[in-house]
């Protein structure tokens, strides 16, 4: 099979889930764009998701595009430093025109990794994870507070806001953020150039599309964490939270 | 004005593909600046054997840009620090009085070390071997007219066939890909109708041919097209993934 034994089909395999991801962080963007505003309209997102059959349809789908994309990230890896031999040059010099981001791909995406399964230990595991487990009330991480696995708001305005770990929180946020972004520069015109649709022209035009994707994408994602930091969930987040 | 300069040469001795290697210092004097790069590796030749010690080796032929025979890593960039030049292309005047220039060979899984700067490239010839080429039936010669070719794609054609094989492209590599090269060769072909026929098999066996001897996986870093000496575009690697991508579809 030419998709799993050739070097450009494994790229491709690279490639499309990473594309796939791309459309995932849109995704999850919107839900904070929501919660920016409102605490009860990201609430309602949450209970929409929730532990029903599509929403965990789709973390399953999800999750293999993590896996795949991150054991094909391993796979080209480990072959590439094989092809690359051990001997190095005594003297590198990174020639003009190269990312920075290009060349350090896997380390970007291994840091990107392990915020994940921090981020997935503060919310998931407590959100979808805990409703699976038939858990209707969980406890933060204040050992205290006692919330419903649908009540997002409290999750954000915990982690964010109230908690003494706030600042914390969000700057390690922040810099997942910093690190997806280099990741994005070069990994979305990196996957358009794989599938083939790029030449001359349209070279540097991805290479911009790529620069206002990654910016947007984690732009947004920082702006909306300051303001959980600052505000808290959206205007009515008191309300929301008060009535958990 | 082109002066006479002392140099510093840190030059990587290794006697056999087996044996370890190591840098050996050489000190020249008075090496006028309008010499070329290869011309000064000769005069250090020259004085190493009037000392009775073994040559510096390193591959060379027409010292015109055009043969691909030279190579050597040259102070962290393949064929040096000129820009869309070979090495024998480089001229002293790029160095300074006092200068210390290190000169390594392609260090690359796909390129053994022969000797000393000189690397066994025979695997790029193997790639051209699997499909680097159009096959015609021989007989009287065909007008050139007689096979209109858009301009455009015949530059764009030229272009690709800039590339002379000379490897600068898997040895800047960080991942040891040989796409540059490949893309190049599938591309000057692709591109014309006279090779238009073959370019499905032609993708297929020389994107095999690659992967069978051990070549790297590209991540578009574009380290290649940076260094490469003759200015090869890395939207030729999109176009050879496009013919390979649809090849594969199409089987």
């Amino acid at each position: 099979m030419w998709l799993l034994n050739s070097s450009i089909g494994k790229k491709l395999i690279m490639s499309i889930s990473g594309l796939f991801l791309v459309l995932f962080l849109l995704f999850h963007l919107s839900m904070n764009v929501a919660a920016a505003f409102s605490g009860e309209a990201y609430n309602i997102i949450c209970s929409l998701l929730g532990a029903n059959w599509y929403a965990v349809a789709a973390t399953l789908v999800l999750a293999a595009g993590v896996v795949i994309h991150f054991v094909y990230a391993l796979i080209l890896t480990l072959q590439n430093r094989k092809a690359r031999g051990n001997d190095r040059y005594a003297i590198n010099a990174r020639p003009k025109g190269v990312e920075w981001a290009s060349q350090n791909m896997l380390v970007l995406g291994i840091i990107i990794a392990l915020f994940i399964v921090l981020h997935l230990s503060q919310f998931w595991y407590k959100m979808m994870f805990a409703e699976l487990m038939g858990n209707h009330m969980v406890t933060l991480c204040d050992g205290v507070t006692s919330v419903s696995p649908q009540n997002g708001a409290a999750f954000i305005n915990y982690y964010f806001h109230t908690s003494s770990l706030a600042a914390l929180w969000t700057v390690l946020y922040i810099v997942w953020y910093v690190a997806l972004w280099f990741h994005l520069t070069h990994g979305f015109w990196s996957a358009i150039q794989t599938i083939g649709w790029n030449n001359t022209i349209w070279m540097n035009r991805w290479i911009c599309i790529s620069k206002i994707v990654a910016t947007v994408i984690c732009g947004l994602f920082a702006i909306i964490t300051i303001i959980f930091f600052l505000n808290g969930v959206g205007g009515d987040c008191v309300a929301a939270c008060a009535g958990h | 004005m082109d002066k006479d300069i002392n140099i510093t040469l840190k030059v990587w001795r290794q006697k056999g593909p087996k044996e370890k290697g190591q840098f050996e210092t050489y000190q020249l004097k008075n090496i006028n600046q309008g010499t070329s790069f290869l011309e000064m590796l000769d005069i250090l030749n020259e004085q190493l054997i009037n000392e009775g010690k073994d040559p510096v080796v390193f591959d060379h032929d027409c010292r015109e840009g055009i043969c691909g025979m030279c190579s050597l890593y040259v102070n962290g960039h393949p064929h040096g620090p000129a820009t869309g030049a070979t090495t024998c292309q480089l001229y002293m005047r790029r160095f300074n009085d006092g200068e210390t220039i290190t000169i390594e060979p392609w260090r690359s899984a796909g390129f053994p070390v022969i000797r000393d700067l000189m690397v066994d490239r025979y695997a790029y010839d193997k790639i051209i071997q699997a499909g680097g080429f159009v096959s015609v039936n021989t007989g009287g010669v065909p007008d050139a007219n007689a096979i209109a070719i858009p301009k455009a794609d015949a530059e764009m054609a030229m272009d690709a066939a800039a590339c002379i094989g000379c490897g600068a492209c898997a040895a800047a590599c960080k991942n040891g890909s040989a796409m540059l090269f490949v893309s190049a060769k599938v591309s000057q072909l692709a591109l014309l109708p006279q090779g238009k026929i073959e370019a499905a098999r032609r993708a297929k066996a020389m994107v095999a041919k690659m992967d069978e001897l051990g070549f790297g996986n590209c991540t578009n870093t574009r380290a290649c097209e940076m260094e490469c000496p003759k200015n090869i575009s890395v939207s030729n690697i999109a176009r050879l993934n496009r013919e390979f991508i649809c090849a594969k579809l199409k089987d």
